[in-house]
């Protein structure tokens, strides 16, 4: 019974840690970029959520029609203002820029909304739950976690049923031939960073009601983000989701143990899976 | 004659030393100046997740700033005290960077800090190394003394600390929930982390003194901060029938706890949460579940203290920070306060401000009444620290906003009841 709950429960985290490691997995996979600023990022929609709340006042979930498009933008223009610039041969400029960039996020947003831990009030989404037999879920997880897989999905149809995918896929593929057959590798990565951080609006949103954030936060949830991409196996989606459940049910479970297992038990299974399959669970890019 | 004032190579040379080093020695020595100047560091956690323990800072600092200026009387002669503010970044690494730099850089008299183990203890432990005195408050004394592998009896030689105890809290805890009449079984939460090693401790923290009180604690173990899921604490609460938790939680852990203990169908009827439910905002954060949350109180504007530098009451304190900053009140404004009120009473008693000894042993024979209470190293719990009141609150909604009304002080009757506690 608790062995159960603890997975049920575990599965239901993992929508949210496949949500912080979407937009990773999408950016890597495009343009191979490591981007330590995701979890800054992810802070920073959640702050965009609240000032929209709170200057419209309206529910946190409405205010995703606001955020999205907003984090799109920031996305596009920092891709094509920033990022693109240090994209090359070289894995490291892009490392370094993007480990700059989330100093300079924290303390913007630190100067900007100070260090006062923060919430959105989604009102009786909080606490709201649904029995199933024994087992008491809240909506708000299971709401996630639908939403998870909603974004998966379409992500997933983005790349393979639309020529947005295709381009995105073919400049994934090679760059130079790409820009041969008239793409504009510039304009396609600004694109996918887009996309990625709209997806890390999402995210950011369901954390800001899902717990308090406050400008420190975003660094700790990078690590689950990474682990999720690199278990499900590098520019895979769907072993992204799968990624972010295993990490879930590994830390319930360790938990379910002992409770200071919990973090330990889902690197663990992290370190196991990478001892195991480097490449993760289903690879789609070798190396 | 001719040769004494022909420039050569050797007298040149001895020449432009000393002119050299005239000002690096002149600069030494006080006596010629006019009002000397003792110089004050102070390390405090301006910016990172400990933020909140000094959003008051600016204004506390100023006032006290305002009063320094007049300058401060010590044997007949009037002393200017420059403070010299730095951020430890909320990092006990950096606030020991900070310290020695304070020490060694800026050459500080004396040495401040204040805001949890994590800016006291490196602080103090340089002050201790490179021998300069030093004051802290705002944390616990377990982790102050222990935490510095301070040995009972011996104790330290330049380092002193104001604050309450792990006793002191358990005792105002229990003084809460034994008028509360709700059954004795309580659920634990404490964090892999200095505070919640120390109060889930089974020698020194709070299971020994809950068990001798006839509460039955549950308590599944540590868990790591910022964590993402409690729902094996409440399953283990639920299990045990916990109608009492408690613990020493930051502020998202608690939000995420709490959210989860809703959707799960567990309903405590007391929550009294260390550090995470101490600062308005994060109340008002939680919003209508912030109503009837409980905490210790180490501060309030209610506390029937005044400040021996300024003459202000506790109330005028913390209502003129909130009419400055339009922010609500915090707990840690008046221990700010208080602890420049002990460095006036030093520097006012201290035989020989030049010397480091002389400032170092005037600090344990403080017998000062702060704003915060009675400041005096006699009658401490242990070597080199002393204890402040500490009387237990409950986050009540009135109206719009959240009042700490103090719902029981068997410790410190003199601090008046302001409210009744309310079952959740």
């Amino acid at each position: 019974m608790d062995f159960l709950n603890a997975v049920v429960q575990g599965t239901l985290l993992g929508g949210l840690y496949a949500l912080f490691a979407a937009g990773l997995s999408l950016i890597f996979g495009v343009m191979r970029l490591v981007n330590i600023a995701h979890g800054d990022l992810i802070v920073l929609a959640a702050y965009l959520g609240l000032t929209t709340t709170v200057v419209l006042g309206v529910h946190p979930l409405v205010a995703l029609i606001v955020v999205v498009p907003a984090m799109a933008g920031i996305g596009y223009v920092l891709q094509r203002g920033v990022l693109n610039h240090t994209l090359g041969d070289d894995i490291l400029p892009p490392l370094l820029v993007t480990f700059g960039l989330s100093v300079i996020i924290q303390n913007a947003l630190l100067e900007g909304y100070s260090a006062d831990p923060q919430k959105m009030d989604a009102g009786v989404l909080e606490t709201a739950s649904v029995a199933l037999g024994p087992l008491s879920l809240g909506l708000l997880p299971l709401l996630t976690f639908a939403i998870a897989v909603a974004v998966i999905a379409g992500l997933q149809w983005t790349f393979y049923r639309t020529p947005l995918g295709r381009a995105f896929r073919a400049t994934s593929d090679n760059q130079d031939i790409a820009q041969l057959m008239g793409l504009n590798k510039r304009h396609v990565f600004g694109l996918a960073m887009a996309l990625a951080l709209a997806v890390t609006a999402v995210a950011g949103i369901l954390l800001g009601i899902r717990t308090s954030f406050d400008p420190s936060v975003g660094g700790g949830r990078l690590i689950f983000g990474f682990e999720a991409v690199i278990i499900g196996g590098l520019g895979n989606l769907w072993g992204t989701l799968v990624g972010g459940v295993i990490l879930g049910v590994a830390q319930t479970l360790g938990a379910t143990i002992n409770p200071g297992w919990q973090l330990l038990a889902g690197h663990i299974a992290f370190l196991v899976i990478l001892a195991v399959r480097p490449n993760g669970l289903f690879p789609r890019i070798s190396g | 004659m001719k040769k004494l004032l022909t420039p050569t190579r050797r007298r040149f040379l001895t020449g432009s030393a000393a002119m050299l080093a005239a000002p690096a020695i002149l600069r030494g020595t006080r006596a010629y100046a006019q009002t000397p100047t003792l110089r004050v560091g102070h390390v405090s956690p301006r910016t990172g997740p400990l933020a909140g323990f000094a959003e008051a800072d600016d204004y506390v600092l100023a006032a006290i700033q305002d009063h320094f200026n007049a300058g401060v009387e010590n044997n007949g002669k009037i002393w200017n005290i420059e403070i010299i503010s730095k951020d430890s970044q909320s990092n006990p690494n950096r606030a020991a960077e900070v310290a020695a730099d304070l020490i060694l850089g800026d050459e500080v008299d004396i040495i401040v800090a204040a805001s949890t183990p994590d800016t006291v203890n490196p602080v103090s432990d340089q002050a201790e190394i490179n021998e300069v005195p030093c004051i802290t408050t705002d944390c616990p004394w377990q982790p102050y003394f222990f935490g510095r592998n301070g040995v009972p009896g011996e104790g330290f030689d330049y380092t002193y600390h104001f604050f309450w105890g792990l006793e002191d809290v358990i005792g105002a805890f229990l003084d809460m929930w034994d008028q509360s009449g709700v059954t004795k079984v309580v659920g634990g939460l404490f964090p892999n982390d200095a505070d919640g090693n120390a109060w889930g401790d089974a020698e020194l923290g709070l299971p020994k003194p809950l068990a001798a009180a006839g509460y039955d604690l549950t308590d599944p173990g540590r868990y790591q901060p910022l964590t993402d899921d409690f729902s094996n604490y409440i399953n283990a609460f639920k299990d045990a029938g916990a109608e009492i938790v408690t613990g020493n939680m930051i502020a998202p852990d608690f939000a995420t706890f709490w959210s989860q203990a809703a959707q799960q169908g567990f309903s405590p009827k007391i929550v009294t949460i260390g550090k995470a439910l101490l600062f308005p905002s994060v109340i008002e954060s939680l919003g209508d579940r912030g109503d009837g949350l409980s905490s210790e109180v180490w501060w309030s504007p209610n506390h029937p203290f005044n400040s021996s530098l300024t003459g202000a009451s506790a109330k005028d304190l913390a209502e003129g920070y909130a009419a400055a900053s339009g922010r609500p009140w915090t707990q840690p404004i008046g221990f700010k306060h208080a602890l420049f009120e002990v460095v006036a009473d030093v520097v006012r008693r201290a035989e020989d401000l030049d010397d480091y000894e002389s400032i170092a042993a005037a600090i344990p024979e403080t017998k000062l009444d702060t704003i915060v209470g009675p400041v005096d190293w006699s009658n401490g719990p242990i070597n080199n620290v002393t204890k402040t009141p500490l009387v237990a609150g409950q986050w009540q909604k009135e109206g719009d906003a959240f009042d700490l009304k103090i719902v029981a002080n068997s410790a410190a009757p003199d601090i008046p009841l302001t409210g009744e506690l309310k079952l959740l």
